[in-house]
């Protein structure tokens, strides 16, 4: 690092922005090494012969005079067997072997490899010597986790060729696995692989998401679904509960990899995860949770520069096991902290600002971060099919949608789940306003359900969003001439609305059997509600009272319907029968056959 | 490196000075500026560039001239000297004693700008702290390692609060090292006075440390203070193994000193003439709240703010809203009809409380009951304005009984005394007294068990 023909040298330095002059052929967003302690920093601007670099770490301390070293490469990610199960910050620095090294504080100036050096894999080749290979095609597997087995693949780049030599057994990542190619054109393919953070890695075609990505949430995947390799954003006001929903999707969901992105958001939800993700089961595989899960945690008081590397560094590693063919399902939580990120380095730019402060190229970086979310037909002689969808909250100062970030987002999302304080303070969690909402996802992964949940599911759902509309007319009638003036059956209709807000829309995180609903579950509940419902409304024309139909004891067993576990799913059936049959009980005598005539 | 001298100023501008021809000058370096009368102020660097430094003055800039001012660059940034004898102490808001009292003799001297926790080696906050009031305790409990700010409003009583809560507080069934730091950042005389007559009378003052920017102090030397005090609560805490609950009054004088610096350097402003980075700067100071896996020691922040026009959307509130665990907010209508502590319980939180309470750490049936407690008050409040609006013949009987439940919640389970320290199972019990006024069927939040058991 002291060899001085790759040296400049710094000219200027206001807060994580550091200007160097000299430094020979730097290019836009070449790593570079700053100071004496070598901190890492990328260079984003370039005049005459001053770099503009952003450096990753504190630069209190540096002065005019300090070196800066340039690497001649990309901010990269190193890709291979290990990622599972880490946590790294937002250049991907380990962050539990820093702690080993550092202890409790993050000092600077420290390098460490993402990846162990150390660790012996079993690789299990699946092609021979001699086997035509390309890009993209397997080599061989390791069993990454109990869950993952990570497909070793021909990297993106190297030329096609014949396997010259392929190894097996216990290898460690820097080891050599297989040579590709002749002569001149022979490639050493190792187990680790580098790819820079700020391009997407290659695809053969890319198509519209069709299959629902289930999260466990009924309020998301029975009326605002996202589907494999979709986009979804969760915008809302502090406390109205954003976190907690990212964190049940990244719990529940049926994906195969999760990646989460904590990027500028708080310390202790980071440990939150950290400690539950080993101790929860997946639901799917019965394996921890963590056994699938990569953490980038960049907390919001780590240097401000890492955290606008952090989504890249998260996104370059979801591609990476997309390219393997599974489905990733990545969460960036807060983007809004990255917006701010790019504002900062902007401002010290001294670039002309857009709206509020925010770099007129907002828009643009915001819609190719959620563009790199896809579902893709991967790379390879052999049709493979992968996704990332991608999930984003975003934090609007003061709850104010109309603000820069959360206009930009909506305009590139498909799925928008609005938060509202107000129904927070009500304790009605997940806080997602069921009226402000949308999926334009819903057409194809309501097609699904046909398939595997039942043709009546849609209708269903229809029937509920037409209740809960009605309810938010009815509710201006009340606020207006009070209760008196609503008919029997718009009263009924309140109620309807009320149920599937409260015992279907309504959802306890912190309870063991609450926080996940199986998609059969989901459907099974929500039909509970609305037989409920449209027997409630039969016998109310066939003469019952609407104070008996109120005060039908099966509306309590309604309300713990939801606490059904899922190995007790008859019980919905039992429910179902016993509702006909309160409602039937209630019609008065002399009115039943009439009824039944019909 | 060695303390240079330099009489180079070339610009005087607000807090801001500008000198030329430096060198070896370093980002974030402390200086100390010599004014012609003699005096010596501190101050840092905040930009350098090949022969210019800009330099901001903690003591502003009064009486400098341009031709015989003074200014000595340090070669290291801002320091504070620590020791277990800072406590029982009062210091300025660089941390230099102001109470007549020995110079502190240094065990360590730490950059009081501090290194982040790795997320790694935090622990997760769950040792419920009782307060000892209801509204707190049974609503939005506080745990040990969060930070949980109090939002108020000119003329409320959140001073009252802060002291009663740093009085009482305890944690079940422990007696272990307890330390208050308290920072003070330009508030009045009077404002602070309060806290140390408060410290003193509880006989707490021996486990007190103060730092104290006035209203009369520097404006710019407060950007310091809470860096000051939070590496003062660092040591105590993961140095000698205390829990340490650190006050922060009142965050909104800081972030507008952070904006007298901002402006005088022409920055690009965020929202209201905040700069950019307020979002960022506040998390440094935020974020040293917390637990660390194997050390004894915690750190518990209550920073207060006072709302300009009790606007919750205001960008200091609103950012602070989301970097810490919650938020307590002081309710103005609760203060006019007498009712202290004014809690404004629905829209107040408490982000950690899963984690605090339940079995083994409260009570089983207090996750429940709160939010059975939060959804009745809500639709109480939601009924008692239809009633404004229509009269009290437009409800049902029901919301009838949540109208009623909802002023007598106010009354009795949110009001108490100054002075008054509930257990935590005498404010469970009193919720479930209340919840008595409302009809079985319409208890949602509790399960049918525990209406059985405690329902008495």
């Amino acid at each position: 690092m002291a060899d001085d023909d790759l040296a400049g040298e710094i000219v200027r330095v206001a807060g994580p922005l550091v200007v160097a002059r000299g430094l020979p052929a730097p290019k836009m967003y070449d790593l570079v090494r700053v100071g004496a302690q070598g901190l890492m920093g990328e260079v984003i601007e370039l005049r005459a012969e001053d770099a503009s670099i952003q450096v990753y770490e504190e630069t209190g301390g540096l002065g005019p005079g300090d070196p800066v070293y340039t690497t001649g490469g990309a901010l990269s990610v190193e890709l291979g067997p290990g990622l599972l199960e880490s946590i790294y910050d937002g250049v991907q620095r380990p962050l539990n072997l820093l702690r080993e090294m550092e202890g409790n504080f993050i000092t600077r100036g420290t390098d460490m490899p993402a990846l162990s050096r150390e660790r012996d894999w079993e690789f299990v080749p699946v092609v021979k010597e001699g086997d035509e290979v390309q890009p993209g095609d397997l080599l061989g597997t390791i069993q990454e986790t109990p869950v993952i087995e990570h497909r070793v693949l021909l990297p993106p780049g190297v030329k096609p060729g014949r396997v010259q030599s392929i190894r097996s057994g216990a290898l460690k990542i820097t080891d050599v696995v297989a040579v590709v190619g002749d002569g001149e054109a022979a490639t050493e393919v190792t187990l680790l692989q580098r790819w820079p953070v700020r391009r997407a890695r290659p695809f053969k075609h890319k198509y519209a998401p069709t299959d629902p990505l289930t999260t466990g949430q009924r309020v998301i995947d029975t009326f605002f679904p996202v589907a494999k390799g979709g986009t979804a954003c969760i915008p809302g006001p502090f406390g109205s509960g954003k976190t907690v929903v990212q964190h049940q999707i990244a719990k529940w969901a049926d994906a195969d990899v999760i990646l989460f992105v904590g990027c500028g958001e708080r310390g202790n939800e980071m440990t939150e995860v950290l400690l539950e993700f080993p101790q929860l089961t997946d639901p799917y595989s019965g394996h921890p949770l963590m056994k699938r899960t990569v953490l980038i945690a960049n907390t919001s008081n780590m240097p401000v520069a890492a955290r606008e590397a952090s989504v890249y560094t998260g996104l370059t590693i979801a591609e990476y096991y997309r390219d393997m063919g599974y489905n990733v399902a990545l969460q960036a939580d807060s983007t809004s902290r990255w917006a701010e990120a790019l504002r900062e380095i902007g401002a010290r730019l001294e670039e002309m600002p857009g709206e509020e402060g925010y770099p007129a190229y907002l828009g643009s970086r915001l819609a190719s971060f959620y563009e790199r979310a896809g579902l893709v037909s991967c790379l390879g002689s052999k049709e493979c099919s992968g996704s990332v969808t991608v999930v984003g909250s975003v934090s609007p100062p003061g709850g104010d949608l109309s603000e820069p970030v959360t206009q930009a987002t909506l305009r590139v999302v498909k799925v928008f789940w609005g938060l509202e304080d107000r129904l927070a303070f009500m304790r009605h969690f997940p806080a997602i306003n069921w009226l402000v909402s949308y999926s334009m996802y819903l057409a194809q992964v309501s097609k699904k359900w046909d398939e595997i949940i039942d043709p009546s599911f849609k209708e269903l759902r229809t029937e509920a969003m037409t209740l809960l509309q009605r309810e938010a007319e009815l509710e201006e009638i009340v606020r207006l001439i009070g209760v008196e003036a609503l008919s029997a059956g718009e009263r009924l209709t309140m109620e309807g609305a009320r149920s599937i807000r409260e015992d279907f829309l309504h959802q306890n995180a912190f309870d063991e059997i609450d926080t996940y609903s199986s998609l059969k579950k989901q459907f099974l509940l929500l039909r509970c509600v609305i037989t409920f419902h449209r027997e409630a409304e039969k016998a109310l024309e066939a003469g019952a009272e609407i104070d008996d139909v109120l005060a039908s004891p099966l509306r309590e067993r309604l309300a713990d319907a939801k606490f059904i576990p899922e190995d007790r799913l008859e019980d919905f059936d039992k429910l179902d029968q016993a509702a006909v049959k309160a409602m039937e009980d209630l019609v008065p005598r002399e009115e039943r056959g009439a009824v039944s005539n019909l | 490196m060695a303390i240079r001298d330099y009489m180079t100023v070339r610009d005087i501008v607000g807090p801001l000075l500008l000198v030329r021809q430096v060198e070896g000058a370093k980002y974030g370096e402390l200086v100390e500026v010599e004014f012609p009368d003699g005096t010596v102020g501190f101050g840092n660097v905040l930009e350098v560039s090949e022969d210019r430094v800009l330099i901001q003055s903690f003591e502003g800039t009064r009486g400098l001239d341009i031709g015989s001012t003074r200014v000595r660059f340090r070669g290291r940034g801002l320091e504070l000297a620590v020791s277990r004898d800072m406590l029982g102490r009062v210091f300025d808001g660089l941390g230099r004693p102001i109470d007549d009292g020995p110079e502190i003799i240094p065990d360590e001297r730490l950059d009081v700008n501090g290194n982040p926790i790795n997320p790694y080696a935090r622990d997760y906050p769950s040792d419920f702290i009782q307060t000892g009031i209801s509204a707190i305790d049974g609503l939005n409990p506080l745990v040990r390692g969060q930070k949980l700010p109090i939002f108020s409003g000119a003329g409320l009583p959140h001073s009252e609060l802060a002291a009663q809560i740093a009085r009482q507080s305890s944690v079940l069934g422990r007696e272990e090292e307890f330390a208050v730091v308290f920072a003070a950042m330009g508030i009045t005389f009077e404002d602070a006075d309060f806290f140390v007559q408060e410290f003193r009378s509880a006989a707490s003052i021996e486990r007190s440390v103060l730092f104290m920017n006035l209203a009369d102090d520097p404006a710019v030397e407060r950007i310091s203070t809470p860096r000051v005090a939070l590496t003062a609560a660092e040591y105590l805490a993961f140095e000698l193994g205390m829990h340490v609950l650190v006050i922060l009054t009142d965050m909104t004088y800081y972030c507008e000193a952070l904006r007298e610096v901002s402006a005088a350097r022409k920055e690009v402003p965020g929202r209201r003439g905040y700069p950019g980075y307020l979002y960022t700067d506040l998390a440094t100071l935020y974020e040293r709240a917390g637990r660390i896996i194997g050390e004894k020691g915690s750190i518990t922040q209550i920073p207060i703010l006072s709302m300009p026009e009790d606007d919750k959307t205001h960008p200091i509130p609103d950012l602070t809203g989301y970097i810490t665990e919650g938020q307590i907010i002081l309710s103005r209508d609760l203060h006019r009809k007498g009712v202290y502590p004014p809690i404004d319980v629905l829209p107040s939180l408490s982000r950690l409380k899963e984690k605090g309470i339940g079995e083994g750490r409260t009570r089983e049936d207090h996750s429940n009951l709160s939010n059975q407690l939060f959804s009745a008050y809500a639709r109480g409040k939601e009924a008692k304005e239809l009633a404004v609006i229509l009269g009290e013949a437009a409800l049902t009987e029901e919301d009838k009984l949540f109208a009623a439940f909802s002023g007598e919640f106010e009354d009795r389970f949110i009001r108490q005394g100054e002075q008054e320290n509930r257990t935590i199972e005498d404010t469970l019990a009193l919720g479930w007294e209340l919840l008595k006024m409302l009809p079985r069927g319409a208890l949602k939040r509790v399960r049918q068990e525990q209406i059985q058991k405690y329902m008495k």
